[in-house]
């Protein structure tokens, strides 16, 4: 069981109602020290929804969020857009996300080289790919030596080979800083190998709990699909094995 | 270089008013390079239209109630940013874009100060003056007023510019690293407003938004950074006042206009740089 006083942000029942739509239904969701919770469901479940409830910029309706005091949290939103007219490099935009007297070159160097978007420095921020961006603005969230990473579809416009690495760039981030991270992903076979805790989401709470225990799950199955959930069962069952 | 010009330079030199007017349309253009860039950053140029012409509306009620139309412009231009920054979302707002809003706000305010104009005093009241600058009467006092509003909208700008700029760039991750989102953007709306207030005696009810926008967008292709287009707006902007204010002498055009114009000609200068 978790330590109830190892919460970093903690959703409690939450609903969110928008244009009369039910976008979130008595959800709950926690992150912990040093834990990944990741968050899954089909497009439109309210993933990204909830993420603002949790980050405070969207408010609920009904129920509450908690967060630790002093909690610094660094936030990779699902896309950027930035207007031309801006003349705004990539260093430019990396040094705004910190303090006035933050702003050291060497430290932002080294953590552009560790998500590995060293290249693109100097670029205006504008004229990057999907997938350089996906990496700066994991560097800006990371400069601010966060407690909790909160990421909405980190990999999303990244290559296959870059996939990989920024998850395993996350976990490692973990294991080193002990920070917990919050991801919206949706790639499945990421969740199930690599992820603390799984939160799966269509407007309400379908399941949760360790992925293992969620891709077995009737409401699991049903939501997608008994081929992929047997495929993702197969694949731990295999796991296990070689543990037993 | 030939004699007529070195002497009509001295002239200008020479010439109070003149000094007068160019200090003024400095001061404005040292803080309408910075905050226009915001504005073009922003996308908020109909913003800055519907400020300047419901400045009309301001000026009319000082007139109304015997106050400065300063003070007038300064107040109706606060009640239309509040309204809009705290009314955006709401009821009105759910059926019709902003910049709809805008056009109404704009051109209502514009024809209700001409209309209230109409029914106070329509012999003794200069529209003209209102509408396109006077920059050449502009008094000693209004010099000091011009010089404590551009400290005070200087001094702010020092201290919101970097919560401006994360503001700018991103919303939702300048609020979640802490920033006060609706307050900065009700203060830069607010500024705004001053701004519009002050430069009116410079450029015009009709044309301030042009001092706003075109020395920012003339400093666009030649800056590397947001605080390089910042200070090359105000720049841009300062020697269009210069140039508007020498050819309005040389020319016998009137000052407003002959400003804008000078700056529409640096504009294309800087794009013409730009292509090659």
């Amino acid at each position: 069981m978790p330590d109830p006083s190892d919460y970093l942000i903690e959703a409690l029942e939450i609903d969110v109602i928008i244009a009369g739509r039910t976008i979130l239904n008595k959800v709950d969701a926690r992150v912990d020290r040093g834990q990944i919770v990741t968050l899954i469901g089909p497009n439109g479940a309210g993933k990204t929804t909830l993420i603002k409830v949790m980050l405070g910029l969207v408010r609920a309706h009904n129920g509450r969020v908690r967060r630790r005091a002093g909690l610094r949290i660094g936030y990779m939103p699902q896309r950027l857009v930035i207007d031309p007219s801006m003349p705004l490099d990539v260093n430019g935009f990396l040094s705004l996300g910190l303090g006035r007297h933050q702003v050291n070159k060497g430290r932002r160097a080294r953590v552009l080289a560790e998500v590995g978007a060293e290249r693109v420095a100097d670029n205006p921020i504008q004229n990057i790919s999907g997938g350089e961006l996906q990496r700066v603005l994991l560097a800006r969230a990371l400069l601010r030596d966060p407690d909790v990473l909160v990421l909405d579809e980190p990999v999303q416009g990244v290559d296959v080979w870059g996939q990989t690495e920024l998850y395993a760039l996350i976990r490692r981030l973990r294991d080193e800083r002990g920070c917990g991270v919050l991801m919206v992903s949706h790639d499945l076979h990421m969740v199930m190998a690599a992820t603390d805790q799984v939160v799966c989401l269509n407007h309400h709470v379908c399941c949760a709990g360790h992925p293992q225990t969620v891709s077995r799950d009737p409401e699991f199955v049903a939501l997608f699909g008994s081929e992929i959930a047997s495929e993702l069962a197969v694949y731990h069952h295999d796991h296990d094995h070689t543990h037993g | 270089m030939n004699w007529r010009f070195i002497t009509t330079t001295m002239i200008i030199l020479m010439d109070d008013f003149l000094i007068r007017a160019a200090l003024a349309g400095l001061l404005v253009a040292a803080i309408s390079g910075p905050l226009g860039a915001f504005v073009v950053w922003r996308r908020m140029a109909y913003f800055g239209a519907t400020l300047s012409h419901s400045a009309l509306l301001g000026i009319a009620l000082g007139l109304l109630l015997g106050i400065s139309p300063i003070i007038g412009m300064v107040a109706v231009g606060v009640a239309i940013a509040l309204m809009l920054a705290l009314g955006s979302g709401a009821a009105g707002a759910k059926h019709l874009s902003e910049d709809t809003l805008l056009g109404i706000f704009a051109h209502g305010a514009l024809a209700l100060g001409l209309v209230v104009i109409a029914l106070i005093n329509p012999l003794r009241f200069d529209l003209m003056a209102y509408l396109f600058g006077d920059i050449l009467a502009v008094s000693r006092d209004d010099l000091i007023l011009l010089a404590g509003g551009g400290i005070l909208l200087g001094g702010l700008l020092m201290v919101l510019w970097r919560p401006l700029l994360t503001l700018t760039v991103d919303a939702e991750l300048a609020q979640v690293e802490g920033i006060n989102v609706v307050r900065v953007r009700l203060v830069l709306m607010l500024m705004l407003a001053v701004l519009v207030a002050l430069a009116m005696k410079v450029v015009g009810v009709l044309l301030v938004t042009s001092l706003l926008i075109i020395p920012a967008a003339t400093a666009r292709p030649l800056s590397r950074s947001p605080h390089q287009m910042a200070i090359l707006a105000a720049v841009c902007g300062g020697a269009s006042v210069i140039g508007g204010l020498a050819g309005s002498y040389v020319f016998d055009t009137p000052s407003g206009p002959s400003i804008v114009v000078a700056a529409m000609v640096l504009f294309a200068f800087s794009r013409m740089i730009n292509r090659r």
